[in-house]
């Protein structure tokens, strides 16, 4: 097991590195630059910026800078928030994504899955169809209608909760955006859990289970729910990977001051190592999940032994 | 996975109970929507009116604008001119302090300014002082930052020589380019000066804490020189991009004053919200450029054609619902002393008479029915009110001249950077915001050796000729007189239809006094209250 893990981490250093250059490469293509403003600046103030940011240098030259500098762990400054490194804004912006995802996923998970098992074990039935059908609206209405429309009835129409913003960091304050990344994961949750569940109640060894008269709650619980997690779990990977590292939509409808809007900001602005960081960071959250599914997988799954 | 685990529960009980506490002081709050991040407080390194929303809050140059966007005195009580108009000497207030309680001193404007025109800064706006005597070669390495023409005569006394007699300088002044530094805070911080803890100001505000994307909180200086006239104790800032977001967060009275809203939300504001709704023209200029330097844009003809066929009401009034003015000047109205901008023959003309004469006129130059094609690329920034007006100017040349319209939209890095690279194109989009309050500001945006402005290419040695002797001129009404020629050259060529003026949307709540619209935009929260 330990030498599986030890394994998997070390393929994990070639894949970070090659993201690196792709990503760096891929930036440095795209037209315009960090300094190309609505407002373009006079050229000898350009020189010096230029200058200052060692963007004067050759693309290979900068390229081997930055590798030098992030196998250190520093990312360099921010481009557009000059006042901060990139290491700052990240330090300080990833916790909250990190809370508000996690708190998400958690509710997500465990209510996927109650409402999945539900659905399956009375199968066709009004309340599977009632859940089925409801779980189709949770993933088809994108995130940018449910956030304003649950932000006008509870926060304006009802006044129950506030409209935006960090705040106190409360349950109460962050209810809305935490729904509103919740529902589509409980309805994919739920779906795929249906779905497994019902193929596993009527797998051979759930049968004889049921035979040798044991209660069916055990029955559910303990035999038919461990396989179906198979897929609910190879799912978990880049979900969770996708909701702690910010939603761009979800924090700027409700004002969260998370990482997710320094992709999209970083991307426009051309805020070269902001956008080079928070792919890195993507990476190793993509990669750390992967391998904690693998993991999950030889626990859940007999058949699967890592040695 | 806790969302609240037991230390932050512990740490917010305290801050309950604290603020339970500081209620009984009734502390005044004035909650800004600031429509995005600041992207520094640094003024070396900032370009955008929000980040001068927080910025004037906290620091106080020489001059400031007032509550009505005119100057006044800010650090400086007065000041005396030379008769030459090239030396300006500033008496600094003596009870002008910075937050720490030491005097705000000559010394401390010598070394911001110094610093902005140093090289080494890299700071974006360090251009707009270069009338000072030496500045550009300062700023380009040429001479050593000494040479700089700011003295220190005493300790309260500054004199500014500048290259020639720059009739606007007393605007520039009120830049934050021209802001101080604390010298001694900063040789003690260096660029870190700017954080919470660090920083120190002389501006009726000093900071208390910044997180980046949530809040940027200053509380009242007590150490300012006119502490007694201010009427609030703290000013949050939120930084909310999403212009919806912050409509909504209004609405909840989250917020007292919001900057930026969507203009489609106008009519529905006004009518839920009445005179909380401040729509204010402001000093800038919605246009659209043409490539002068290729046919058939190098046609005078062609150009006045393509520009009477825009219908700038229909623009102003459907796509922006009176959020932007229609307009045909360059320079935008309400700059002291310019009066009413030139305007362009077809001005006073209605619209069915401005699309049969530029049908008249594109015969003349060999295009539209029976003549050439005339196919256009307009070319314009991401965004969609911008790609509402391609649409739609695209729509009236197709119907009232016939020509075949295409659009090309990049986001605003690249947009801009084709133009300025002199990246060939036939219509693009533009817009210009005044640095300063001075007609000149945009005047000079088209004179031929204008390498990174003059998208158009307009290359007239009279214009030229016209804008070079107003910085001659001493007399500011004959100044004003030249500057007025030369607009009135350049709205008769057309290098560039002025299309909309745009303007600033705020959402102000009754519970905000003080407050006045004006053209500069200019709100410092020193001179609001908020009631209960």
């Amino acid at each position: 097991m330990i030498n599986f893990v030890l394994r998997r981490l070390a393929s994990a250093v070639p894949t970070v590195f090659l993201v690196i250059t792709i990503s760096f490469f891929l930036m440095r293509f795209a037209p315009g630059g960090p300094f190309d403003l609505e407002r373009p600046l006079p050229p000898e103030t350009m020189e010096n910026i230029m200058k200052t940011y060692q963007l004067d240098q050759p693309l290979w030259k900068q390229y081997i800078h930055y590798l030098a500098n992030a196998v250190q762990g520093d990312f360099g400054p921010s481009f557009i928030y000059k006042d901060n490194t990139v290491a700052q804004l990240i330090a300080q912006a990833l916790p909250y994504s990190v809370q508000i995802g996690a708190t998400a996923l958690s509710i997500a998970l465990i209510g996927g899955v109650i409402l999945g098992t539900t659905a399956a074990l009375r199968q066709n039935g009004i309340i599977d169809i009632a859940l089925m059908s409801v779980s189709t609206v949770g993933i088809t209405v994108p995130t940018f209608v449910m956030g304003p429309v649950l932000t006008l009835i509870f926060a304006l129409m009802l006044g129950w909760l506030p409209a935006g913003g960090w705040g106190d960091g409360s349950i109460r304050q962050l209810a809305l955006p935490i729904t509103v990344l919740a529902l589509p994961q409980i309805a994919i949750i739920a779906r795929l859990t249906r779905g497994s569940m019902i193929e596993a109640l009527h797998t051979d060894h759930i049968r004889t289970a049921k035979a040798y008269g044991l209660p069916s709650r055990v029955v559910v619980i303990t035999h038919a729910l461990r396989g179906a997690m198979l897929p609910v779990v190879s799912y978990l990977a880049p979900a969770a990977a996708a909701l702690l590292t910010g939603s761009a939509v979800v924090e700027s409808i409700f004002t969260i001051p998370g990482i997710g809007r320094f992709f999209v900001l970083g991307a426009l602005n051309r805020d070269y190592p902001l956008v080079m960081a928070t792919v890195v960071i993507v990476a190793v959250f993509v990669i750390v999940f992967n391998l904690l599914v693998d993991i999950a997988y030889g626990l859940l799954d007999p058949r699967v032994r890592h040695d | 996975m806790a969302l609240v685990n037991s230390k932050l529960a512990t740490a917010l009980l305290a801050g309950t109970l604290i603020l339970g506490a500081s209620n009984a002081f009734a502390e005044t709050v004035l909650r800004r929507g600031n429509s995005g991040e600041p992207k520094s407080l640094d003024y070396a390194h900032i370009s955008i009116n929000i980040e001068g929303f927080v910025i004037y809050d906290l620091f106080e140059g020489l001059v400031i604008h007032n509550a009505k966007g005119e100057i006044a005195p800010g650090a400086a009580e007065s000041w005396k001119v030379s008769d030459d108009g090239t030396v300006y000497t500033f008496k600094i207030r003596d009870n002008a302090k910075w937050s720490d309680g030491s005097p705000v001193t000559a010394e401390d404007f010598q070394f911001a300014m110094r610093r902005i025109e140093n090289p080494k800064t890299a700071a974006e706006y360090a251009n707009l002082l270069y009338p000072i005597k030496n500045a550009e070669a300062v700023n380009k390495g040429k001479s050593p930052v000494e040479d700089l023409g700011v003295k220190v005569i005493d300790a309260k006394t500054l004199e500014i020589t500048l290259e020639r007699a720059t009739p606007y300088f007393i605007q520039l002044l009120s830049h934050y380019t021209a802001l101080p530094i604390s010298k001694a805070n900063y040789e003690k911080f260096g660029d870190q000066f700017v954080k919470p803890g660090n920083m120190v100001s002389n501006g009726a505000f000093k900071l208390q804490s910044h997180v980046p994307n949530d809040t940027l909180t200053v509380v009242k200086n007590e150490n300012y020189w006119d502490a007694s006239n201010v009427k609030i104790d703290k000013v949050i800032f939120y930084p909310i991009e999403d212009a919806a977001a912050a409509v909504r967060r209004f609405e909840a009275k989250e917020l007292d004053v919001t900057y930026n809203f969507s203009a489609d939300q106008i009519k529905r504001l006004r009518a839920a919200y009445n005179n909380q709704v401040h729509v204010t023209p402001s000093l800038s200029t919605y246009y659209y450029a043409f490539d002068m330097r290729q046919p058939p844009y190098d046609d005078i003809r062609v150009r006045r054609a393509l520009s009477m066929a825009i219908d700038r009401d229909f623009l102003s009034n459907e796509i922006y619902k009176g959020a932007q003015l229609p307009t045909y000047s360059l320079v935008p109205d309400g700059m002291e002393g310019y009066g009413k901008p030139p305007q362009p023959d077809f001005a006073s003309m209605s619209q069915i008479d401005r699309e049969d004469k530029a049908v008249e006129l594109l015969k003349e130059a060999g295009y539209g029915k029976g003549g050439k094609p005339l196919n256009i690329e307009i070319r314009y920034n991401t965004n969609t009110n911008h790609e509402r007006v391609a649409t739609a100017v695209a729509n009236m040349w197709k119907t009232a001249l016939g020509a075949n319209v295409s659009l090309v939209n990049l986001d605003v890095a690249s947009h801009y950077s084709y133009l300025k690279e002199g990246g060939k194109f036939n219509v693009a989009r533009a817009g210009w915001a005044a640095d300063y309050a001075d007609p000149e500001n945009f005047l000079a945006l088209n004179v031929s050796t204008n390498k990174t402005f003059n998208y158009p290419h307009y290359n007239n040695p009279k214009y030229d000729e016209l804008i070079k002797k107003s910085y001659e001129e001493r007399d500011v009404a004959k100044r004003m007189e030249l500057m007025r020629q030369a607009e009135t050259m350049l709205v008769a060529d057309q290098p560039l239809a002025p299309l909309m003026a745009t303007a600033d949307l705020w959402l102000v709540s009754d519970k905000v006094q003080g407050w006045v619209d004006n053209s500069t935009n200019n709100h410092l929260s020193k001179f609001l209250s908020v009631s209960k």
